[in-house]
């Protein structure tokens, strides 16, 4: 009997028949066979439209087998301009671009601009009450669902997909509030210099009351699914690894600068919108690893919810916008027939009772209010880090000029840091613990 | 701050002019049958001017610590003017010291400043020899302190030293400000585009690049393009 030549199953001849070998692997053996001593330096291109990136960041990856020995970021595929179009627009509109900057925290990119603009214009001291009250509940609320996203990704991408189908379920409780507060459940434009676009809905306190009871609840089903996880810590215990010195040099804040030891945190060391009225607690971690920085961010959702909780129970009646007519925006909106609309109240009182309401109307929809010249630049603890807005105005109508510091950006430099000498897989890992949202790294 | 001198208003309070540009006209109207006179008012773009101690708080001991080492350090005429404006402080700082006043704001026990957590820059084109402003905002943890660094250098002359030595964290903020400004930062490890893409031309935040954009038809009216529509001031 005769054996034919074949690449991928050899055979052979024995006393009982053919014996044909199929185990052999495909025509690997001639690939491995690659003469010695060659380089087998590897440049692997990953993102920015590769699913376990975070969106479009790419990573130019140099592998020495399945080892990193360099990584480049490269950024760039969500920009948009945003900061140029504000230079266009009022005051009061650039809200609306800001929002879409981290769109993960739409709520803080919108108080980060608010708070400075609001310190150009001088009325810090004038904010009421119950507008900053709203503020502090509805970031704290956003950083519950930012939070949950970056495990629910971070999960995805690791393979823990239970932790995202838990992560986005549980955020979407928190986006249903934000809906029901401001009628959009992302990019909301809801805080405005001098307060905030509209009172809470009737309603509103209860749901939110009943939301904290039930995210307490799942939250603790998603920490018991991961916290004990022998493959959920095996594939972030000792990743990723920054430690104090590092995250000094790179700028680092926000969960990956806790996860050093080092409780730094803005509402605490420069607090605003009244975050000293409210009692709560920093965690931290001293492992400096992914797994250090999940557990931080467990924790510091448990943390939100209490202060969310403080902030119901501080809720008083009043205005939610500065009293200066000058500078309020004027219009008040009301659920109409069609689901959306002006308050009638409102045009009754420019169209038939008040010229000068009508005039203010208009001058602060059209043109808008002056912000006197000069510059501020107020940081607010954002889910990841220290983000703020520096904004210089020449006491015109529209910015002169708004630049964003946004964690995301500064923190993706620490990639490089992170990851080199690890294994390739880590680098998914590592990424994930950062939780850049390209929006902000981009804007 | 030149071309303005001869310029009749000046704020009340104002002691030192930092007069970047000047705001012609009001309502946006230009060129059209302008009857109110508001047309042809002519008024100076101030910023906050220098301010003179005591500064009061903090900014006093940050002040001068900030002379102390730098006298120590053999660095003369670094600080142009501090303003002290709406509780933040800022130092002018001449574009040839920066790297010595950065390096003592961080190594120096008394100010610490730890982190550079942001380097941006802002265009006047009307500011002579001063169009481009370089701003860094360096933060203290041990101290708590937070200040802003502005240097200024002429459209003609775009270079700057870069501070990712000192700051290694500045190294993606600089090529940011590189990307929108077209300010060349010496001594950067790989001062290249970030933003946008590596063969774009042009640097999008200055001031003469256009927004661009088209008019949009809308219900039989057009719309124009966001940066031609009517601009109040």
């Amino acid at each position: 009997m005769t054996t034919t030549a074949d690449p991928f199953s050899g055979s052979y001849d024995t006393t009982e028949g053919t014996i044909y070998n199929l185990g052999g692997g495909g025509d690997w053996d001639t690939i491995t066979a690659a003469p010695e001593g060659e380089n087998e330096r590897i440049v692997v291109n990953m993102g920015p439209q590769h699913p376990s990136t975070h969106g479009v960041l790419r990573m130019v990856l140099e592998l020495e087998g399945e080892t990193v020995t360099e990584v480049r970021c490269g950024i760039g595929f969500l920009h948009t301009g945003i900061e140029k179009n504000m230079e266009y627009r009022t005051w009061v509109q650039g809200v609306t671009y800001v929002t879409r900057m981290d769109y993960l925290a739409p709520m803080f990119n919108e108080a980060a601009y608010c708070l400075s603009v609001e310190r150009l214009l001088g009325i810090e001291d004038q904010i009421p009450e119950r507008a900053n009250v709203i503020r502090v509940m509805m970031m704290e609320l956003n950083r519950v669902s930012s939070h949950l996203v970056a495990l629910a990704t971070g999960g995805m991408e690791l393979g823990a997909l239970t932790a995202m189908i838990f992560g986005f379920r549980e955020r979407e409780l928190v986006l249903d509030i934000f809906e029901m507060v401001s009628g959009l459940r992302m990019n909301s434009a809801y805080i405005r210099p001098g307060g905030v676009a509209q009172d809470l809905p009737v309603g509103a306190e209860e749901k939110i009351r009943e939301t904290v009871v039930l995210l307490r609840k799942r939250l603790k089903d998603t920490a018991d699914l991961l916290v004990d996880n022998a493959i959920w810590m095996g594939r972030t215990v000792g990743v990723g690894y920054l430690d104090l010195t590092g995250c000094m040099a790179l700028g680092i804040t926000g969960p990956i600068l806790r996860s050093t030891g080092l409780p730094h945190d803005l509402r605490k060391s420069a607090p605003y919108c009244g975050y000293e009225n409210y009692e709560f607690n920093v965690p931290t971690q001293t492992t400096s690893d992914a797994y250090g920085r999940f557990l931080i961010r467990i924790a510091e959702m448990k943390e939100s919810l209490n202060i969310v909780d403080q902030c119901l129970d501080r809720l008083k009646p009043g205005p939610v916008m500065v009293a200066d007519k000058k500078i309020a925006w004027p219009s008040q909106l009301s659920i109409g027939g069609d689901g959306q609309g002006n308050s009638p109240e409102h045009i009754k009182h420019i169209m038939s009772e008040s010229m000068e309401a009508l005039i203010h109307h208009f001058k602060l929809v059209t043109e808008g209010f002056s912000v006197p010249a000069g510059q501020a630049y107020v940081p607010i603890e954002s889910p990841r880090g220290e983000l703020g807005a520096h904004v210089v105005s020449t006491g015109g109508t529209r910015p002169y000029r708004v630049h964003f510091r946004d964690p995301s950006f500064n923190n993706l430099q620490a990639v490089a840091a992170m990851s080199e000498g690890s294994m390739i897989a880590d680098v998914i890992a590592a990424v994930a613990s950062i939780d850049p949202v390209m929006g902000g790294v981009d804007r | 701050m030149t071309d303005s001198q001869d310029l009749p208003v000046v704020p009340n309070g104002v002691r030192e002019i930092d007069i970047v540009g000047v705001r012609k006209g009001a309502f946006g109207a230009a060129g059209s049958g302008d009857t109110s006179g508001f047309g042809g008012l002519v008024a100076p773009i101030v910023m906050p001017g220098a301010s003179i101690p005591p500064f009061g708080g903090w900014f006093d001991e940050v002040a001068e610590e900030i002379a102390l080492s730098l006298a120590d350090a053999n660095v003369t005429g670094a600080v142009e003017k501090i303003v002290i404006d709406r509780g933040e402080m800022t130092f002018y700082v001449h574009k040839d010291a920066l790297i010595a006043f950065v390096t003592e704001c961080r190594d120096e026990p008394a100010l610490r400043f730890e982190m550079c957590t942001s380097v941006s820059g802002v265009h006047f084109p009307h500011d002579l020899d001063r169009e481009l402003h370089v701003v860094y905002s360096l933060m203290s943890i041990t101290h708590n302190r937070r200040i802003r660094i502005e240097v200024t250098t002429a459209d003609s002359d775009r270079h700057m030293p870069s501070i990712v030595s000192v700051y290694p964290s500045a190294d993606w903020h600089e090529r940011e400000t590189w990307d929108f400004f077209g300010i060349i930062f010496d001594g950067h490890p790989a001062l290249t585009r970030i933003e946008m893409p590596d063969d774009w031309v042009g640097h999008p935040q200055r001031k003469d690049y256009p927004l661009g954009g088209i008019p949009v038809d809308y219900k039989g009216g057009t719309i124009p393009a966001p940066d031609k529509r009517r601009s109040y001031n």
